[in-house]
């Protein structure tokens, strides 16, 4: 079982039209770069993109906005002083937003790696983002019926790798990686160390390689704010 | 009018965060609150993008943007801090886990619904982030704001006019003026700033005060 795939644009070979892709990331911690980079060039279009964000800057996924593949964005927080790309295509009615509150959108993406058809949650009862959607009182409290969100792709960054696909990752570049990756038919995971079978502590794999479908070796960036530089 | 600078505001509402409490910050003027907390008190800092035991700022030179909060700055871990994914993050607050939010806002009402999310203004971008999921989740939602629009109309209202982030979710209000507690026909009055006149503090407040225990 090998798992190791030589770079990012064959990892994402078979993306078609019409797919929904998670991509990981919360401001550029976690983002996959490399993985957004080969998306742009692989061309697939009238993508459905679910991030927490949509698009800093000009780099990654604004540019992959900016290059109009993306027909639908599944996110928590679009609007950031530097989302120009996503704002202009909003505007302008180019671009679909399904705004979805930050704890519902983690969860509704871990419901679909865990088999879960749906959950009540508490979050959004009563507001706007909740209209139009079943809810129920259970023990005086008030919940609102949440769908999972599954996907073709998942694009995620993680730190050490094995060929079984076994990660590890770092800091609160974490977050999305390893719930998105048990949500999608195929996750692919760029790291920047791959490691012998065993050398990663079974104590401290965080998303086990199950989960995993590939894994890309891309060089190590240090993410600094307004994107990445090589280290 | 006597009032309280933000520093002083967040120094106030630092003052009623317990040793031992576990405490999410929202972005913006409840940032300033951890620069208040005493080194000898134990509290724990939570981010909801997915860190607990969050230090201050990193020295000029030595930031890690994979290390950041919730506001994308760059922070540290303390000993004993530790990182998770999204879903665990937000079961930390959904989960009522969290002892302590405290949260910027728009507008509070008198039962406590709290709005902080959107304008409502038909060109605005809306943007929620995890304002919802922090809002309900806490055993505890503080807010800490203006008293009043930059217009001067009171902030804490009859009922909310812009769009719900929560209903009945807060607790007790801090803002420049006074730190008020949620009272359900009004708020109580907990402490307000030196000097201040209660009638002044009323005239700027769209819902009746109470001075004490009813």
């Amino acid at each position: 079982m090998n798992k190791l795939i030589a770079n990012p644009r064959e990892a994402l070979a078979d993306v078609r039209d019409g797919a929904t892709v998670m991509i990981g990331g919360f401001g550029t911690a976690g983002q996959p770069e490399e993985l957004v980079d080969a998306l742009i060039e692989q061309g697939a279009r009238d993508l459905t993109i679910v991030n927490n964000n949509a698009g800093n800057g000009d780099h990654g996924l604004a540019a992959l906005l900016a290059a109009g593949r993306v027909r639908k964005i599944i996110c928590s927080f679009p609007r950031q002083a530097d989302s120009h790309h996503f704002d202009r295509l909003y505007r302008a009615g180019k671009i679909e937003l399904e705004l979805v509150p930050q704890g519902n959108l983690a969860e509704r993406i871990r419901a679909a790696g865990a088999g879960i058809g749906a959950f009540f949650t508490p979050t959004g009862y009563g507001t706007e983002l909740a209209r139009g959607k079943e809810t129920r009182e259970i023990d005086g409290r008030h919940y609102v019926l949440e769908y999972p969100i599954a996907a073709d792709f998942a694009l995620i960054k993680a730190e050490r790798g094995d060929r079984w696909g076994n990660l590890t990752y770092r800091m609160t570049a974490r977050n999305f990686g390893p719930i998105m990756a048990t949500a999608a038919r195929v996750s692919v995971a760029t790291v920047h160390e791959v490691v012998e079978l065993g050398a990663l502590d079974p104590e401290a794999v965080v998303t086990p390689g199950l989960f995993v479908k590939r894994v890309v070796k891309v060089p190590r960036k240090a993410t600094i704010g307004a994107g990445f530089k090589v280290a | 009018m006597n009032k309280w600078t933000r520093d002083q505001m967040a120094r106030r509402v630092a003052r009623d965060i317990p040793a031992g409490a576990v405490v999410n910050l929202g972005i913006g003027l409840p940032t300033l609150v951890a620069n208040h907390l005493p080194a000898e008190r134990e509290v724990l800092l939570h981010s909801e993008n997915g860190v607990l035991g969050m230090g201050p700022a990193p020295p000029p030179g030595q930031e890690d943007y994979d290390l950041i909060n919730a506001g994308k700055q760059p922070v540290t871990l303390v000993p004993g801090g530790c990182f998770f994914h999204h879903a665990d993050s937000f079961a930390m607050m959904r989960g009522g886990h969290l002892d302590v939010c405290v949260l910027g806002a728009f507008q509070v009402s008198a039962r406590g619904d709290l709005a902080n999310w959107h304008t409502g203004a038909p060109d605005a971008i809306p943007a929620v982030g995890g304002a919802m999921d922090l809002a309900i989740g806490a055993k505890q939602t503080w807010v800490m704001m203006e008293h009043t629009t930059r217009n001067g109309d009171s902030k804490i209202v009859p009922q909310c006019t812009y769009p719900l982030t929560g209903i009945a979710c807060v607790k007790r209000v801090y803002t420049e003026l006074a730190v008020l507690d949620i009272a359900g026909d009004g708020v109580r009055l907990v402490e307000m700033v030196e000097g201040l006149d209660f009638d002044a503090l009323q005239r700027v407040t769209a819902v009746p005060i109470w001075r004490r225990e009813r």
